[in-house]
């Protein structure tokens, strides 16, 4: 009898115990925890952006595929009917996911990556470049950005590029304010000094050093500044001064067939018609507020029970 | 000097520069037309004197910065400049001052925002401070879902709903809301109803939510703790000890939300058909009119800029620490 099982070690207790979750892990016990609204805001993108990226697939006709029968009624060929020049409703609703989500997250993403970067060449430089870009935010966001936008418009003319170029461009001085104001408590930190003292380059103290310390409130202001930008492109299409027919897209499918809610108490089904699209883009911005509120909550422990 | 009297002129001040800068980018947007703009005002066939004649009264043989204080100049008179339509390439001038097409369409837009602000601003504050007092109650609860829903609708469908439901379905009130100078103010108020009603719908939401957060931020302060240790009755607690401290975040919260109604009275406008300025915009926009959009861009943000400047001096006038300094 050997005494090997009588022995006892705390420091191997504690080790088989600390076994590392690998990531995939972890986001199965958060997801576990999230509550339903989250669950639901999750499953409602996860559904739009299949149907964005599977649109063709999906889609039983072409987006700009025109049939003999304008404002054709729901049910048969067309599951919601025609619109005003006979184009199929549904198929343009498949296809306005993916025109109008790729846009806004095209503009979103190259606004966090102006305002982002200049965010935090601002918090790191900290001199008179710092003052010069605060300023210059300042007197941006003075003007309306819907109005800034009509002008900008004005100038350019409406085309995509445009659209995408303008509005990020307007929103980055949102990103730019809030990577500013969290970067700047981080960059006094005795980490990132060491890091300038060793001679690092302000890219790599950007990325290496401030970025992942201020990444859970960049991540939230994502999914509410993507929430913005595809209200705005929305906004401007229905003015008609956003996505350029024939290319589908929401906004301007609620501004084509609005005059049929006048025809609500004949038939109720075509005065929903323009409502599908607008409700669309309704659905998608609740369900992205209602991940990012349950984001906020879990990572900065935002809680308002005092 | 008392030290809220310099704090003032300090914000007065900004605010100058800042309109300064703002009328300067408005401004500087003709420079950045296309160079053949004329031709797309004029027409094809425009002849070279018509469209030398257009330049010069555009001003454009002048240096910019001349333009520019010529420009100032005149919007200060009271001179927008003239439209652009209505230009023919022979040279025959029909356009028609900016400021003529403006001014019965800015009374309008003032009209309707002034109709949904009256409304909206009680409202709000009285739901923000009840779901604040009741936080994490049922009412706060439902209040929160609700507001969180409105604010996620984008204007045009909150607008099309209520015309679904209370035009089409149920026709009590009109779904186009045009109204000319000769409308009688009942009926005014009558047609205006639904785009009201929708502006009030958007920012009651946000102004709601802002304020039960300031508020709640102030209660979780360590003096309102003390005062309801000591036993001061709740409502001795909110009217005297957080009040005096929440006008400011509260006077933000409706300055930022008037703002945001000359914003959202653009989208509102152009649904129910209503002669505002909003409109007005749109279709110059539409039409590549320049001299308009930019006169209505200069009222869009010097309305932006006066609310901020307003709410940021209501803020530092109620500031008991500056109204009573050491």
């Amino acid at each position: 009898m050997s005494d090997t099982e009588q022995t006892y070690s705390a420091a191997g207790e504690v080790g088989a115990l600390r076994e590392r979750r690998t990531r995939w892990q972890m986001a199965k016990i958060e997801l576990s925890k999230a509550p339903w609204s989250a669950w639901f805001g999750m499953i409602v993108i996860a559904i739009y952006f299949i149907v964005a990226i599977f649109a063709p697939l999906i889609a039983p006709y072409g987006e700009a595929q025109v049939f003999p029968a304008p404002f054709a009624p729901w049910g048969g060929e067309h599951i919601f009917g025609t619109d005003q020049i006979g184009r199929d409703v549904f198929s343009r609703l498949i296809y306005g996911a993916r025109n109008t989500m790729g846009i806004a997250l095209a503009a979103t993403l190259l606004s966090f990556l102006i305002g982002g970067g200049l965010g935090l060449v601002a918090a790191i430089s900290g001199n008179w470049l710092d003052q010069l870009l605060s300023r210059g935010v300042d007197i941006l966001m003075a003007i309306p950005s819907l109005i800034f936008a009509l002008m900008l418009l004005t100038i350019f003319g409406s085309s995509v590029f445009s659209l995408i170029c303008i509005i990020a461009v307007l929103d980055s001085t949102r990103v730019f304010r809030l990577t500013r104001s969290v970067a700047v408590s981080v960059v006094v930190m005795d980490y990132v000094e060491a890091a300038k003292l060793r001679g690092e380059k302000l890219g790599w103290i950007m990325r290496r050093e401030i970025l992942p310390n201020i990444m859970p409130p960049l991540i939230a202001e994502f999914g509410l500044r993507f929430c913005f930008v595809f209200l705005t492109i929305a906004a401007l299409s229905f003015l008609g001064l956003g996505i350029q027919p024939p290319t589908a897209d929401w906004g301007s499918m609620v501004r084509d067939n609005a005059s049929m809610i006048q025809f609500a108490k004949y038939d109720l089904t075509a005065a929903l018609t323009p409502m599908i699209p607008a409700g669309a883009i309704a659905l998608l911005t609740v369900a992205v507020n209602f991940v990012v509120d349950w984001f906020l909550h879990k990572s900065s422990g935002l809680k308002d029970d005092h | 000097m008392h030290p809220i009297l310099g704090t003032i002129l300090q914000r007065l001040l900004l605010g100058l520069i800042t309109l300064f800068f703002v009328s300067l980018i408005i401004f500087s947007a003709i420079e950045f037309l296309p160079g053949d703009f004329t031709q797309a005002v004029l027409g094809q066939a425009a002849t070279e004197e018509t469209v030398a004649a257009f330049r010069r009264e555009l001003g454009l043989d002048q240096p910019a910065y001349l333009r520019y204080f010529n420009w100032v100049g005149s919007v200060m008179t009271g001179d927008l400049g003239t439209s652009f339509s209505g230009r023919a390439a022979s040279g025959v001038d029909r356009s028609r001052a900016v400021i003529d097409l403006i001014a019965p369409r800015l009374w309008n837009t003032l009209f309707l925002a002034g109709m949904a602000g009256i409304v909206a601003v009680p409202l709000a504050l009285f739901l923000g401070v009840t779901a604040a007092l009741y936080r994490n109650t049922m009412y706060d609860r439902t209040v929160n879902a609700a507001t969180l829903t409105t604010i996620s609708f984008p204007e045009f469908f909150v607008a099309y709903l209520l015309i679904l439901f209370f035009a089409s379905l149920w026709p009590v009130f009109p779904s186009l809301a045009n109204v000319n100078v000769d409308t009688p103010f009942m009926e005014r108020i009558y047609k205006c109803a639904l785009p009201a009603l929708t502006l009030t719908l958007v920012i009651v939401a946000h102004m709601m939510r802002m304020t039960r957060a300031a508020i709640i931020n102030l209660l979780a302060s360590p003096y309102i703790e003390m005062a309801k240790l000591k036993g001061v009755s709740r409502a001795r607690v909110i009217l005297r000890h957080a009040l005096p401290n929440a006008w400011a975040p509260i006077a933000t919260v409706i300055a930022f939300n008037l703002a945001y109604l000359v914003v959202g009275v653009v989208v509102v406008e152009v649904v129910f058909v209503y002669p505002g300025i909003g409109q007005l915009m749109v279709d110059a926009v539409t039409t590549r009119d320049i001299p308009v959009v930019q006169a209505c861009a200069l009222i869009f943000a010097a309305t932006y800029i006066i609310l901020n400047l307003i709410a940021d001096i209501i803020g530092i006038v109620t500031n008991p620490r500056l109204l009573h300094p050491r």
